[in-house]
């Protein structure tokens, strides 16, 4: 597992202002990324539509025990099979994809949002403002984002929230270095100068038009940085510390199958151990793909 | 040793006086942000016996106002004192003293992995483009999105259960005992930080490769393996180097996870279980000694760099 | 206004000429018929079609043209060193040898003891992580001269190319030295193993005017003094005329005119060397404005049928859009246009 820094999206960037098109050319432009990072996507729509109908979808309750039927091999009545306390494995999927998303997304969400204040502010101030944000960055650099979220659960406890929080503070300072490190940049176009002649207020700048250059590279970071927080709070949920069983989680799930293991049944562990994985390699191949892009249109 | 660099150590060894101070300000102050009374969060909730909020609040100076309670617990940090362990009962120094040698073989071990195989998978990849490069990218694509809580279940799984090669758990005794029970954990905790190693390590190479001064070594009748060993390898060094040393950090905490798969008891699994039961003094030791180990780790990465490359001067930059 | 190479001259060694084993006369560089296609996909793209070109023994020869002619590519293939995948038809041949159809051990002997090259940009030549001592030596120790020894002709180098405390600048790293200093010490290292031939690949572009005259300077001494022949690529025919014997002029891929110097000044052949000519600022007083050429180069792969250049010729008639010109040769001289014989340049 890494508790590790996300890996950092190519740094040195110039993004071109971006044109605006319209939804079927960019359909079209994401599929010329190339076949895989088609199916990625694909992937992650699958993903959110089966978290977002896991009440429709799914079987059974994620919660209802059946102890007769304790770890049921696959079969027409449990696709998956059947956990230890013949829980279905295939429901407890399904909604473990709810909690498996909505932790990142959160954490994602939210640190995107600060990182890019705080890069920008950083960059377009420059000066003091620069050095206390640029020197506060650092020092959050120095916490490994699994550090903080064990220490916040030591102070305030299990459960989703703390681990959510501490991972929010701890990404964004990956964002807010990428972002101030391109803002720089971008900033020295004639364009963003030419804005400033004609006497825009910097906020006007900085909203309409540099945030929106920068936004393609910031959110090739940010889906790897999903895939991250995936593989991180579901760590968290494994070791106890997150999502509380029963709740269906697909971290807790891994954790609950390590028994059936040592019977020799692999099923209600790994079924949510290649979930979690097909969603962190396809976070990240979109992540790249995106990253790529912009550095294509560059050249 | 001349003054640039020595001003350059000086500042920099400041800064990590200073971010460890901010850390440990942190680290103490989250015994007050826990809900509740400290005595009764640092007790874990469990009946506080007179004696034992006596001896705590000596431990803590809890009598004292917060500022000189920061100092004074500071003060016997800085002596080698975190406080006892509230659920061992013994002196947190002593219980990660104890149980540091396991992790740190573990560490080693994993990293001798990652070096190993990171190296050869990067330097395989950047130098067979096409098949055998597109097959180690999904490889390493793949690796870093295991988790290490899923590869230690599946090569428990494979290894322990089904082929019983290693032992489930325990981390053994003596040099070669230890390196069959860590072997599985090794490789779990390898897996990720292997993939990671390996991309830097190609896309490092791959920039060197189409630098002019490797085709003027080729022009020149430098045989392929030499051009290879002394530019391309030898000038990607910087990345391969840095990401190995922001690794390390990275590594102590993911031993965490890996520790508790595998019931190996060293101080990844001490961290855990101290958060599990709420022993608060070890996971203040602990989270310090995760920062301290991560500032150090870049400490020598940055003293690294002018080695490997003589452009970079020391002191140049302030960061 | 690069003249200044008169005093090696005296000690210059005469030019030999080579015998193969037959004992006929071989040229020292014999590039005929060279070809060569970059797979683009599906269609190969051509970058050099039929280039035919030869240098003897201790002369000098210029290969000039815009960028995007070929002229680095041919000249980087005389080393074996041809572009990621692509495919060479024609000869190369060093001494009589071809390198197209050389194996390995060929190529190296080619490098290490025959033909070296001096690089358009220093900077990016010399790896900046070792020391300057390192590059120097390494040619040698890849033949297996011993290190101690390799160090003292290095140092005996730095010397002869004017490098103030030779001793102390082997220990010395790229980065403390300036671009022209730099460029010295890369002649000196492509001198270090006694080539018979030096490929200069527009060796004084990256350096400022006055260092430019100085480096050149040196490997005309240099040259001369060893007695190699030189191939020296670049795109300034001012240049060129200073120090080459022949020239061969350049565009798009092919082999457009070559003569020896003093005719191709006096009496240019080409539309296209004519061109280049009339757009060179002169010094002279009563010299004409230079006249730029219009458009702008095209590589081969982009070019139309017919003559490549007919597009920005002011001579081009309707045949020369549809006939691509062969290069006809004529006692010392070799022209490809159509209208060569019409006299239209006079």
């Amino acid at each position: 597992m890494s508790a590790s820094a996300p890996a950092s999206v190519k740094d040195a960037s110039t993004p071109t202002p971006p044109l605006r098109r319209g939804a079927p050319a960019r359909i079209r432009k994401l599929a010329a990324q190339g076949p895989l990072f088609t199916a990625a996507v694909l992937v992650l729509v699958l993903l959110v539509l089966l978290a977002v109908c896991a009440p429709l979808l799914a079987p059974y309750e994620p919660d209802a025990i059946d102890l007769k039927n304790s770890l049921a091999g696959t079969g027409p009545d449990h696709w998956l099979g059947t956990d230890q306390s013949g829980r279905d494995i295939l429901s407890r999927m399904l909604y473990g994809a709810r909690t498996g998303l909505l932790g990142p997304l959160a954490v994602v969400g939210v640190s995107t949002v600060l990182g890019i204040a705080m890069g920008v502010v950083a960059a377009w101030r420059g000066g003091w403002v620069d050095s206390l944000l640029s020197r506060s960055m650092d020092l959050l650099f120095a916490f490994p984002a699994m550090l903080l979220a064990i220490l916040c659960v030591a102070v305030f406890g299990a459960g989703l929230t703390a681990p959510v929080i501490a991972m929010m503070i701890a990404y964004t300072p990956y964002v807010g270095r990428l972002v101030r490190s391109i803002a720089r940049q971008e900033q020295t176009r004639p364009y963003i100068e030419s804005y400033r002649v004609q006497g825009w207020s910097g906020w006007s700048i900085c909203t309409r038009h540099l945030i929106p250059n920068i936004t393609p590279t910031v959110l090739a970071q940010s889906a790897i940085n999903f895939g991250y927080a995936l593989m991180e709070l579901a760590g968290l949920s494994y070791l106890g510390f997150g999502v509380q069983a029963p709740t269906a989680d697909w971290g807790v799930m891994v954790s609950e199958g390590q028994n059936p293991l040592l019977k020799d049944v692999m099923l209600p562990a790994l079924a949510p151990a290649t979930a979690i994985v097909i969603a962190v390699v396809a976070f990240g191949i979109v992540g790249e793909g995106l990253a790529d892009r912009v550095s294509k249109r560059e050249r | 040793m001349n003054r640039p660099l020595l001003r350059f150590l000086l500042g920099r060894l400041v800064g990590l006086v200073l971010v460890l101070l901010a850390t440990s300000f942190v680290v103490f102050s989250a015994v007050h942000l826990a809900p509740g009374d400290p005595v009764s969060f640092l007790m874990r909730g469990r009946p506080v016996t007179p004696q034992a909020r006596a001896a705590l609040t000596a431990q803590y100076h809890l009598d004292e106002p917060f500022a000189r309670q920061y100092l004074l617990w500071l003060g016997d940090v800085l002596g080698g004192d975190f406080g006892r362990s509230v659920q061992f009962r013994q002196d947190v120094g002593e219980l990660i003293s104890q149980k540091l040698p396991t992790t740190v073989f573990l560490v080693v071990y994993a990293m001798v992995l990652v070096t190993v195989v990171g190296l050869i998978l990067g330097i395989v990849s950047a130098l067979r483009p096409g098949l055998v490069d597109k097959l180690v990218l999904a490889w390493t694509g793949t690796s870093i999105a295991i988790p290490s809580y899923i590869a230690a279940t599946v090569l428990t799984s494979v290894f322990a259960v089904k082929l019983g090669w290693f032992p489930l758990y325990g981390a053994g005794e003596g040099f070669t005992d230890q390196l069959w029970h860590l072997t599985l954990p090794a490789i779990a905790l390898a897996l990720t930080f292997a993939g990671l190693l390996a991309r830097v390590t190609r896309s490092a190479m791959l920039d060197e490769l189409s630098r002019e001064h490797v085709e003027v070594a080729r022009s020149r009748g430098v045989p392929e393996s030499q051009v290879i060993r002394k530019h391309v390898l030898r000038n990607a060094l910087g990345p391969i180097v840095t990401v190995v040393g922001t690794m390390v950090a990275s590594m102590l905490v993911a031993t965490s996870i890996v520790e508790t798969a595998f019931s190996v008891k060293g101080v990844g699994s001490l961290l855990i279980n101290s958060v599990t039961v709420k022993d608060f003094p070890v996971v203040q030791a602990l989270t310090l000694l995760v920062v301290a180990a991560f500032l150090i780790a870049n400490l020598i990465v940055d003293l690294l760099q002018p080695l490997i490359d003589p452009r970079v001067a020391l002191g140049g930059d302030p960061k | 206004m690069f003249d200044k190479t008169t005093a090696g001259d005296t000690e210059a060694r005469p030019a030999t000429s080579g015998t193969d084993t037959a004992g006929r006369d071989v040229p020292l560089l014999d590039i005929a018929g060279l070809t060569l296609r970059l797979p683009d996909h599906a269609a190969a793209r051509p970058i050099l079609d039929g280039v035919d070109l030869r240098v003897d023994r201790g002369e000098t020869v210029g290969l000039v043209g815009e960028s995007g002619s070929g002229k680095s590519v041919a000249c980087r293939t005389v080393l074996g060193l041809l572009p990621k995948g692509a495919r060479a038809e024609g000869t190369v041949r060093v001494e009589g040898t071809d390198v197209l159809a050389m194996g390995a051990a060929g190529l190296r002997d080619v490098r290490r003891n025959k033909v070296a090259m001096v690089f358009q940009d220093p900077r990016a030549s010399v790896n900046p992580m070792r020391r300057v001592g390192d590059f120097l030596t390494e040619g040698l120790r890849v033949r297996g001269v011993p290190k101690e020894q390799a160090l003292a002709r290095a140092q005996e180098l730095l010397t002869e190319v004017g490098i103030r405390d030779p001793h102390g600048a082997l220990r010395r790293f790229p980065h403390q030295f300036s671009g022209g200093m730099l460029q010295r010490v890369v002649i000196a290292a492509a001198l270090s193993g006694d080539p018979a031939l030096l490929l200069a690949d527009e060796p004084t572009t990256a350096l400022d005017v006055t260092t430019q005259a100085e480096v050149v300077g040196i490997l005309r001494r240099l040259q001369h003094r060893h007695g190699t022949g030189m191939l020296f690529v670049t795109h300034d025919l001012e240049l060129a005329a200073a120090i080459c014997d022949r020239i061969y002029v350049m565009y798009a891929g092919r082999i457009v005119e070559s003569q020896p110097v003093a005719d191709l000044f006096a009496r240019p052949r080409h539309p296209y060397t004519a061109a280049l000519l009339a757009s060179t600022p002169r010094l002279e007083a009563d010299a004409a404005a230079p006249q730029p050429i219009p458009g702008r180069p095209v590589s081969l792969a982009e070019a139309p049928p017919g003559c490549a250049f007919a597009a920005r010729c002011a001579f081009a008639i309707e045949r020369c859009r549809s006939e691509a010109p062969a290069l006809v040769s004529d006692g010392p001289a070799a022209v490809a246009c159509l209208r060569a014989d019409e006299g239209i340049l006079q």
